[in-house]
């Protein structure tokens, strides 16, 4: 995930997306993309090297058109664009000469939950972080059924893939006004489960829960008005049918159960 | 993404075979159920400050479905408290909460607007202007600081203009998702409420939610907002 970094400063230009690159769109091409985004620095001033330490907007691991007609190019171009990149530059502005610059994200995201007393910097931090995840949830030609080790957890936690699909598809319905829902890991099961499907309201996000996220849909309203309008169903039906990157989502639960064992 | 074509006709209510007027009607078991009231104008008369596409969106899909939710709701509601059954009448609250919070603040927010050749835009006269400058200095005052907290609320929700009907005092608020401003104190009462929701301005202002606060004023009812305010403060 995005970590304070030296960059430019300005903001990653659209031009960035990565072009024609074929239809892998697995968690490898995303993290060589991310590394590349470090290699620039801000400019010196009067002699001395100022690097200003600040979060960067990182583009998603696809070009701007790679999720139509699912997710139009126009629909990216707003929600990458100019709500991502607001929160991008909202929080840096908010978070400049205070104790939490130069704090990781999802740092900056736990001190701002401040145990569900949020403070202000909160909703830009999460948005930032929640963002950035559901692009890494998504991709070209995505959608149909997880395999192997997935499955195998969805299939013994829900009773089915199908079970599995209607809840998370239900939390992603029914989560009222602005929010998230979640397919998430949870280290400390206390039913033995491991995997469990939650919403969210607004910015928060299942990490200040204390759980590992592996797979959100947006459902704040900006994520798909331009392309479905009030039909939100519609839109978490096409998320779960194509868009849906089992590859990113198995990756997840890789690390986090590694970090169990 | 296509245009659908803009109805004139302000509802299609009628159709449901509940009456058109916005009303209440008894069912034969004798609940009042809820029913989607009439735009006083067509769809496109408020152009352009806020496009015929949306308010045919915002009054057809979007209100009612908090109406359609609403009904739902107070029907197992109904089951639930003649049964006594407890867990499942306080389960239900926030149901009723978002859906029946959606119909009221809808209703309102309806009758807050008018073309401008009915009125919108025109600021108050009388007690209220007289009431807006004495609280908040101008009227411009007052738009200013209700766009700033509109434009800063995250997430889904409201801005108001009310009355403390208690302490005669005028009041800016906001509430999240489809909270009613009640929920912001018990003598308050709503003059002006702008709907902040993404889907009251997305299709045609995007991400700028300033824009669009701006614009609306252009079309804000203010004949209404000091009717209810004579009410209150007479």
């Amino acid at each position: 995930m995005a970590t304070a970094t030296a960059t430019t400063s300005s903001a990653v230009p659209a031009t960035a997306f990565l072009r024609r690159q074929g239809a892998n769109g697995g968690a490898n091409r995303s993290l060589r993309w991310a590394r590349n985004q470090h290699q620039r620095w801000s400019p010196r001033r009067s002699g001395a090297a100022v690097i200003t330490a600040k979060f960067d907007l990182k583009p998603p691991p696809y070009p701007q058109d790679a999720l139509e007609p699912h997710m139009s190019q126009n629909t990216m171009s707003f929600h990458w664009g100019k709500h991502h990149r607001a929160y991008v530059d909202n929080l840096n502005k908010q978070i400049v000469g205070t104790e939490l610059q130069g704090k990781s994200l999802e740092d900056v995201m736990i001190r701002t939950y401040n145990k569900g007393d949020l403070l202000p910097p909160f909703n830009n931090a999460a948005q930032v972080w929640n963002h950035d995840f559901f692009w890494d949830s998504m991709k070209p030609g995505g959608g149909g059924k997880p395999s192997g080790e997935l499955l195998k957890a969805i299939e013994r936690d829900f009773g089915s893939f199908e079970k599995f699909s209607e809840e998370f598809r239900s939390a992603a319905a029914t989560q009222f006004g602005s929010g998230w829902a979640w397919l998430v890991f949870n280290p400390r099961p206390s039913d033995g489960k491991e995997l469990l499907v939650l919403k969210t309201p607004n910015a928060v996000n299942p990490l200040v829960l204390g759980y590992t996220a592996l797979l959100t849909i947006d459902v704040w309203e900006h994520a798909y008005y331009l392309d479905y309008q009030n039909r939100r169903p519609d839109y978490i039906s096409i998320f779960m049918e194509k868009l849906v990157s089992w590859d990113a989502v198995s990756a997840k639960l890789e690390v986090a159960k590694s970090r169990v064992a | 993404m296509a245009l659908r074509p803009l109805l004139t006709r302000r509802t299609l209510a009628s159709a449901s075979g509940f009456s058109s007027n916005g009303g209440i009607t008894t069912s034969f078991r004798g609940l009042q159920t809820f029913s989607l009231p009439d735009l006083p104008y067509d769809y496109g008369a408020l152009q352009p400050a806020i496009s015929g596409e949306i308010m045919q969106l915002h009054h057809q899909k979007h209100h009612q479905a908090y109406i359609t939710n609403y009904n739902k709701a107070l029907e197992q509601l109904h089951d639930a408290m003649s049964k006594g059954d407890a867990p499942a009448v306080v389960k239900l609250q926030s149901a009723i909460k978002f859906n029946g919070g959606g119909h009221v603040n809808h209703s309102i927010f309806w009758k807050n607007l008018a073309p401008i050749q009915g009125g919108g835009g025109e600021p108050p006269k009388g007690s209220l202007g007289w009431a807006i400058d004495n609280h908040f200095g101008s009227l411009d005052a007052l738009v200013q600081k209700m766009n700033a907290e509109g434009a800063a609320l995250q997430g889904s929700g409201w801005v108001w203009l009310g009355v403390d009907k208690e302490l005669k005092k005028l009041v800016v608020e906001t509430t999240s998702n489809q909270d009613p401003l009640v929920t912001k104190g018990p003598s308050l009462v709503p003059l002006i409420g702008i709907d902040v929701w993404e889907h009251a301005y997305y299709l045609q202002y995007k991400n700028v939610r300033p824009d669009y606060l701006k614009n609306i004023w252009k079309v804000i009812n203010w004949k209404y907002a000091s009717e209810l305010y004579g009410k209150e403060c007479p």
